[in-house]
């Protein structure tokens, strides 16, 4: 399973990126990715009884994934409810421990670090998460809440050093620093999600993960922390690992995305191709299920996937999407397709990709071919 | 739109809540109807007041201690002056609901079954085994394979897409006149999210219900609505068909919403434009116009004269409670469909700027 994205096809689109171009990360080797990610495999044993627990299964949440993550990009890793991307994300913070497989942070294999050593690397790496409403203690001032990092790390000591740099977070996340002294039941959703992205920043983390960072807030705010992640991420060089379910916000956020379903990656690229040709019939049905905020755009003949995901304690055999999929053959509940390379830009793990005529017939919109060309 | 009388029409209703901290003005005015056959999609974010409408139409606010004023006209009768008896036979009869979360709607004790018998038999004298044959009938009606089988599951046995299948079978158990669905497919994966919206297309066209859907989703309005009425803080800013309201919206908030949301094919280099600020208290709205401290668009006597729902010129279909002129409203949307900002739509429009908000983080503070 190769999904090297050194033969990385957004190049062919002439991307501009100037953000992260300027990481200012220190000791970077440039060129080699920040996160690696080998057949990552995540199973949580399903068990019985009581005093005496016997294993009686596993939830294959995380099933073989390989991915990577260069410096100063933005990945996105999309997909539905219990398809093992947060799993994933948790993986790679040393939140859940692996079952088998190796994560390597910054040139360092981190899947079995212990003590002291993981956390420093923790230090590099931090989580935003969705629920701005739940991962603040709401015990805690604003104020504390920043500062927890330094605390943890022993950083920044003494009172007033500390609270400046806090303050000066709070600054750059555009939050008034007078109210470092306010708990977080004095602040509106979108201004919670900024105190977590400032307490994610305290520590100038290399890699930053936002697990659905925007899914609980109200769509006019929605814009100001998207606007706020991306200035952040320009302004520091972060590395961004960006977990969403909306395809639009996702297309608009990330460099490459990678679709997962049922703890597989099933197609992986750059944005622009894979939103313009995606070759999984999985991509495909996902982007042509996106609602889309045009009356007179809205697909009459739409491909509706039937059913349900089913269940990640028994998947389907060999290619897990072949029971929902249209165009599945014999040769799909038989022989498990591999990420391979199809041509068109993206890695896709399928046996009969979808052809330009059948993406066209799903009333899926080529938004890249409308685009002008960038150039540069 | 047809002159005959619409299935509902709500007239300036107005719905308040005593609390602890003060009145708060859930709905305040709002005038708005539905026509037969047809699917009007009310568009707001949490607190506009989009939900208490559609709960006061049924009744469902009477428990809560809610002042309701106004009127709520179902094939003439008003709504608000019925007695709770008399509500409740028109209530899962002629108009019944569904709910955002089908998990918490169901009863996790009851076998599905048993809950779709009991909506049937709530409003026809049929018997026990007719209602369960009109169960099993529904189910396949909604899509969930194997009917007479799964008509015996518990609803921990379903899954989120066929649990909201299951809610809307119930809806649909006594053929409602009108359907009003909350957020229906909030909750669901965007491909199961496409097959609910498939299915209510479906069935609307089947059966001939009106539907009000309920909804944050521009892009859910977009597929499924054929008018739609944009709230803000208890209040209709603009009403239109679903064509209109995307091709020339005509209100700041609805330019906003439309703005600030990226779609399949917004250009990854062009900034988004947030609405700034936050909404606002219910329990102390801003004066005059309830949207003018976030309207980047708001001149000084914005925040002093109401502005009332009116047609826009030459669109009689089209109302919009905006107090700039709608010729100035007309040439700043032609600034902004192009991608300028609004400062540079103003300066283009020749209108001085809004003065900045307040507040420096540009949020407001939660402060009431």
């Amino acid at each position: 399973m190769s999904a090297s994205p050194a033969a990385d096809p957004g190049s062919a689109f002439g991307e501009e990126r100037e953000h992260g171009s300027t990481a200012p990360s220190t000791g970077a080797v440039p060129g080699e990715p920040l996160v690696q990610v080998r057949d990552l495999v995540k199973h949580f044993p399903i068990t019985q009884g009581i005093v005496f627990q016997r294993k009686i299964g596993a939830v294959q949440a995380v099933d073989g994934v390989s991915f990577e993550v260069k410096r100063g990009e933005t990945l996105g890793i999309v997909g539905e409810t219990g398809c093992g991307k947060s799993t994933t994300a948790r993986l790679i913070m040393r939140l859940l421990e692996a079952t088998s497989g190796e994560v390597r942070f910054d040139g360092q294999d981190i899947t079995h670090l212990k003590g002291s050593r993981l956390k420093a690397v923790r230090r590099e790496m931090q989580m935003i998460f969705q629920d701005p409403y739940s991962s603040l203690n709401p015990r805690k001032t604003v104020g504390s809440i920043i500062a927890e990092p330094f605390v943890v790390h022993g950083l920044e000591r003494g009172k007033d050093q500390r609270k400046g740099a806090v303050q000066a977070l709070m600054e750059t996340v555009g939050l008034n620093p007078e109210h470092y002294n306010r708990y977080p039941h004095e602040f509106s959703g979108g201004q919670r999600q900024r105190i977590g992205v400032a307490r994610a920043l305290a520590l100038k983390p290399k890699l930053l993960i936002a697990d659905e960072p925007v899914s609980a807030l109200d769509v006019s705010i929605q814009a100001q922390v998207l606007n706020l992640l991306r200035d952040m991420q320009r302004q520091f060089g972060l590395t961004l690992i960006f977990i969403a379910h909306d395809l639009s916000v996702m297309r608009y956020m990330c460099d490459r995305v990678a679709v997962m379903y049922l703890g597989k990656i099933v197609e992986i690229g750059a944005g622009d191709p894979l939103y313009a040709f995606p070759r999984h019939p999985y991509t495909g049905a996902l982007l042509s299920a996106v609602p889309v905020a045009d009356p007179s755009a809205s697909p009459s003949e739409r491909r509706l996937l039937s059913g349900d995901v089913p269940s990640p304690a028994s998947p389907p055999s060999a290619c897990r999407f072949h029971t929902r999929c249209p165009k599945a053959k014999e040769r799909c509940s038989i022989d498990e397709p591999l990420l391979e390379d199809k041509g068109t830009g993206t890695q896709a793990a399928c046996h009969y990709p979808l052809t330009r005529e059948e993406l066209v017939a799903m009333g899926v919109r080529f938004p890249a071919m409308n685009a002008p060309p960038a150039d540069g | 739109m047809s002159a005959e009388e619409p299935l509902l029409r709500v007239e300036d209703l107005r719905v308040e809540f005593p609390t602890e901290d003060g009145i708060v003005h859930a709905v305040d005015g709002i005038t708005y109807q539905v026509h037969r056959g047809r699917t009007l999609g009310i568009v707001g974010e949490s607190g506009s007041g989009k939900t208490v409408a559609s709960m006061t139409t049924l009744g469902l606010t009477r428990g809560q201690g809610a002042h309701v004023s106004g009127r709520i006209l179902f094939e003439g009768r008003d709504l608000v002056a019925l007695s709770d008896r008399e509500l409740r036979a028109i209530r899962g009869n002629d108009i019944a609901m569904v709910f955002q979360d089908p998990l918490s709607s169901l009863h996790p004790f009851y076998r599905v079954g048993a809950q779709l018998v009991e909506a049937v038999r709530a409003h026809r004298d049929v018997s026990r085994s007719m209602a369960r044959e009109r169960a099993v009938e529904l189910l396949g009606l909604v899509g969930i394979p194997d009917p007479s089988r799964r008509v015996d599951d518990y609803p921990h046995e379903f899954s989120g897409g066929m649990r909201q299948r299951a809610m809307i079978a119930m809806a649909l158990a006594n053929e409602p006149k009108l359907l009003i669905a909350d957020e229906p497919t909030t909750a669901l994966d965007v491909t199961v999210q496409a097959q609910i919206l498939a299915l209510m297309e479906r069935l609307q066209r089947e059966l001939g219900m009106a539907i009000v859907i309920i909804t944050h989703d521009l892009g859910v309005i977009a597929e499924v609505a054929d008018d739609v009425a944009v709230m803000y803080a208890g209040r209709i800013v603009e009403t239109a068909s679903a064509e209109l309201i995307f091709s020339g919206p005509e209100h700041p908030y609805t330019w906003g919403l439309l703005k600030s949301i990226p779609t399949l094919d917004t250009p990854r280099e062009r900034e988004l434009v947030p609405i700034p600020g936050t909404p606002p208290s219910l329990i102390n709205p801003p004066s005059g116009c309830h949207f003018h401290p976030r309207c980047p668009y708001a001149q000084p006597d914005h925040s002093i004269i109401d502005p009332f729902l009116e047609p826009a010129p030459g669109e009689p279909d089209h109302h919009v409670a905006c107090l700039l002129a709608a010729e100035v409203r007309r040439r700043l949307w032609a600034q902004l469909r192009v991608g300028r900002t609004p400062a540079a739509a103003l300066a283009e429009v020749g209108l001085p700027l809004a003065p900045p908000i307040s507040d420096p983080s540009g949020l407001g503070g939660a402060r009431a």
